[in-house]
């Protein structure tokens, strides 16, 4: 291997003396102004080794990652590739030096088909047909199926995940580092991956894989490299921990158990859609096909599914954000609201947590105070003839401060300035202090820390156990069998017939997810104007 | 060593306060070049414009004169454009303001008409201008044309409509050809706050805009609605605000107030309906606008300051012989100064070494 090589050898378990690691990052250092992102963090990647990057949210894992990848420079230390040092000028020297990354969110042009995407992510040294022919070769070497005569709107979210993985591949990478690439996937999809990543390590690759689903990273990582508060915490070997003490490392601490009340008692129904159907608003959006389901005070229903397959939409059209022309396709308190404002069906008693925190669910660059008014200004007290009562504003973002442990800077600062966790904590607080009898959120602890997590997953609990219907849509499929009393799934604008949690296995709600139990006839793209 | 843009964690409230003084003090720079560029004496040059005339009385009124309908239109404007819509033609709101309320100067002329013309022809003017300015909106809500390049292009409309009017039907049969209007008549005229001084009745209305805009924009769940229709869209939505409404309302709103301060314009200080009631009012109340941070009371202090550079611009004329056009110019590198310094409220400049003394170059 490389001639000179420091004999700094830091190897978890003394397994690869002798060589040098493919990756090497030394008391790597990023600071923000006087925030430490990165706090001289160590780590050796070794050629067929599969190393999982653990922690939370900010713990500095992107960091992390952009450094290695070259997108941000190190404000201290060095990166080593197979054993020299390197400064990468920009993510096209990652590139060349045989360094691949697939994003988690996908970079993608919709209207383009599959091989002219690809053509776009690569030099452009080859011609366009050579290329295509390449792209499909590698595709399926792989088992990574793909046409690339097709546009990509027309796709799903895991063969788009296929393109990136394919263009990255494409590349013939040493090293892939790959951003949570599972949280869109199906749990089929997942083991798919899986094969394809383990084929990939034995071809004498290293993968260097982020993700904080435990599990997952125990069943397919050789090492794990746990960070917290921009720390190294520990690199350790996952297959010899439990879930839990993993969770303790990136925690650093137990996290709370979440436990719902014994004995909910369901009651009337509070929120019944009926045969709901609406055409998309944009193009390439969903059409949302005969949704009809009913939701009792004290219950949790859970919606899972792949990301865009007209959760979106559903959002929208129950919150009255998109008008249905039929009244009673959404009841709300067993009053017809499907062609009410959601201003109006705030005042029936529902409320809302949409997916996006920062521009859906609050103004970013206005304060909490003005973003308790977005919401409350209906039907809270916060207006009188036409006048806003700041206190009342004020004491709305005291009392969620308060009830949901919200941490900022000063008592009403701008929404962006909080970190994501305690965000969506004042968003969730926000709504549930209105005492909602219907509340209706979507992904509701996505991007959250696991402690903010368990704080928002219990006060959804709480607030069923006070009587109200709560519908939850989440990818998060270990989420909803914590706290969901029903779980359905949607696949192309259709709503499966809820499971009980209880008879919900991961394999049923996979297959539900791939859209095998619906008629053939259905499975085809719903397709838009 | 590298100067980047960085994101900052909150808006600087100070950086909100000081930029519109950074880009003042970057265009007197760039003037004193163009100043020395045309060969002029710059000092006595920004002497003439922004010294000379705040020494006398005259100036003085006239500078709050100048600045009557500048704030005025710009409190309108500055509700458009913290609503995202962009009205660009008040120009053509304040003509058409104009032409409605001298209709009833008009009309009256010569009649034993009572004091109820004045009050008729605030009315009227707010009305129509009001009516003008739906166009552009009612075209964008509907058929999603840009209000942009619509509201522009009705101001010629506007203008051509007033030279038809002074030329043609309603145009002085005394007045020597010259395409006026009669002079109105006392009571079709804004009465006078100082006995043979020029400051009217209409700077008092504009204080009364501006105070209602800060309660308005400050206070009112309206005025909440239309920072946040602008500032997030889709959490405007998602907080049940309709944002085609929005468009709808401030461009009338907007519309109602530059052709108030038309009428006021043309039965106050001019006296009569002529064509070039305007030097660019309309215009300018948009630098005004951005300059006074779209907030009332900055908007007061910005209208101040650009009727100054108007004043300025004609004593430096006379004095200097330097073009009035020189004072468009003044105007319009301070709007590019304005918008440029505004990036510093949400971004702050950063050296950066890039430290590649390793650097292969490979690529």
């Amino acid at each position: 291997m490389q001639a000179h090589q420091r004999m700094l050898d830091s190897t978890p378990n003394g397994l690869h003396s002798g060589e040098s690691p493919l990756l090497q990052t030394l008391g790597l250092t990023k600071r923000y102004g006087d925030f430490l992102a990165n706090d001289s963090i160590d780590i050796d990647i070794w050629p067929k080794e599969i190393h999982a990057l653990l922690g939370e949210n900010g713990a500095g894992k992107s960091t992390l990652v952009k450094a290695i990848y070259g997108l941000i420079q190190p404000s201290a230390g060095e990166i080593r590739w197979q054993g020299q040092p390197i400064v990468l000028s920009g993510p096209s020297e990652a590139r060349s030096r045989g360094i691949g990354m697939v994003f988690q969110h996908f970079s993608l042009f919709d209207n383009l088909t599959v091989a002219e995407n690809v053509a776009l992510g690569l030099d452009g040294r080859e011609s366009f047909k050579d290329m295509s022919a390449r792209l499909e070769q590698v595709s399926k070497t792989y088992g990574l199926p793909l046409d690339p005569r097709r546009e990509v709107w027309q796709l799903s979210v895991g063969e788009r995940q296929r393109i990136e993985i394919v263009r990255a591949l494409m590349q013939d990478p040493k090293f892939l580092i790959l951003d949570e690439p599972t949280a869109v996937l199906t749990p089929q999809e997942a083991d798919q991956l899986f094969i394809v990543l383990e084929r990939l390590k034995a071809e004498g690759r290293a993968i260097l894989y982020i993700s904080h689903k435990l599990e997952e990273v125990k069943r397919l990582c050789d090492t794990a490299t746990i960070l917290r508060g921009g720390k190294k915490v520990d690199t350790c070997n996952p297959r010899l921990e439990t879930a839990a003490s993993l969770a303790r490392m990136m925690v650093g601490g137990e996290i709370k158990e979440v436990k719902a009340a014994a004995g909910r008692k369901t009651t009337v129904p509070r929120l019944v859609v009926n045969d709901l159907s609406l055409a998309p608003s944009e193009a390439h959006g969903v059409r949302l096909e005969h949704i009809s389901f009913e939701l009792k005070g004290g219950e949790i229903l859970g919606i899972a599914g792949v990301a865009g397959n007209g959760q979106d939409e559903l959002f929208a059209a129950l919150s009255g954000e998109r008008l249905s022309k039929d009244p009673g396709t959404v009841v709300i308190e067993g009053i017809a609201a499907g062609h009410l404002s959601i201003t109006q069906r705030r005042k029936l008693g529902a409320a809302f947590v949409p997916e996006e925190r920062l521009g859906h669910g609050t103004a970013p660059r206005m304060k909490l105070s003005e973003n308790a008014l977005l919401t409350g200004h209906a039907a809270s007290g916060m207006v009188h003839h036409g006048f806003i009562d700041t206190a009342a504003t004020l004491k709305t973002v005291d009392r969620a401060t308060e009830t949901f442990d919200v941490r900022k800077a000063k008592r009403d600062p701008e929404a962006a300035s909080l970190s994501g966790g305690n965000l969506q904590k004042f968003i969730v607080g926000r709504e549930i202090l209105r005492n909602p009898a219907v509340l209706v959120v979507s992904q509701p602890t996505w991007g959250v820390d696991a402690g903010a997590a368990a704080v928002i997953r219990q006060a959804l609990l709480d607030l069923a156990s006070a009587g109200a219907a709560v519908l939850v849509t989440s990818q998060d499929l270990d989420e909803l069998a914590e706290i969901a009393d029903r779980i359905a799934v949607m696949f192309h604008g259709h709503l499966s017939a809820p499971l009980a949690t209880a008879d919900a296995t991961r394999e049923k709600l996979g297959l539900l997810m791939g859209g095998s139990s619906l008629e053939p006839k259905e499975a085809a793209h719903a397709v838009g104007a | 060593m590298q100067l980047v843009l960085e994101k900052r964690a909150e808006r600087s409230n100070t950086i909100a306060l000081v930029s519109p003084l950074i880009a003042i003090g970057l265009t007197i720079v760039t003037m004193t070049i163009l100043f020395a560029i045309l060969g002029k004496n710059p000092f006595l040059a920004l002497h003439a414009y922004f010294i000379a005339p705040l020494t006398d009385a005259y100036s003085l009124q006239e500078i709050a004169v100048k600045a009557t309908p500048l704030v005025m239109i710009a409190i309108g404007l500055s509700l458009c454009y913290l609503a995202n819509a962009w009205n660009i033609g008040a120009e053509g709101q304040f003509l058409i303001g104009a032409v409605a309320g001298s209709w009833i100067a008009v009309k009256t002329q010569g009649t034993d008409a009572g004091a109820w013309v004045l009050p008729a022809m605030l009315v009227l003017a707010a009305a129509a201008g009001a009516l003008y300015a739906l166009i552009p909106a009612i075209c964008k809500v509907k058929f999603g044309a840009s209000e942009i390049l619509t509201s522009l292009m009705l101001v010629y409309v506007a203008d051509l409509f007033l030279d038809y009017l002074v030329r043609g039907p309603w145009r002085d049969p005394q007045g020597f050809n010259f395409p006026t209007t009669a002079e109105f008549d006392p009571v079709a005229t804004v009465p006078l706050l100082i006995d043979g001084g020029r400051l009217h009745l209409g700077s008092i209305i504009t204080l009364l805009v501006v105070a209602a805009a800060a309660i308005l924009l400050g206070r009112t769940i309206k005025g909440f609605e239309i920072r946040v229709v602008g500032a997030a869209p889709r959490a405007a939505r998602f907080g049940g605000f309709n944002a085609n409404q929005l468009i709808i309302l401030t461009f009338a709103v907007s519309g109602a107030l530059a052709g108030l301060a038309g009428i006021i314009e043309v039965a106050g200080p001019v006296g009569h309906l002529q064509p070039g009631i305007s030097p660019g009012y309309g215009f300018t109340a948009i630098i005004v606008a951005f300059l006074g941070r779209l907030n009332p009371l900055g908007i007061l202090i910005a209208g101040l300051f650009l009727a100054l550079t108007f004043i300025g611009g004609e004593q430096a004329q006379i004095a200097m012989k330097i073009p009035l056009d020189v004072t468009k110019v003044f105007q319009g590198i301070l709007l590019f100064y304005v918008l440029a310094c505004d990036s510093l409220i949400l971004y702050r400049f950063k050296l950066v070494s890039p430290n590649r003394q390793v650097a292969s170059g490979t690529h």
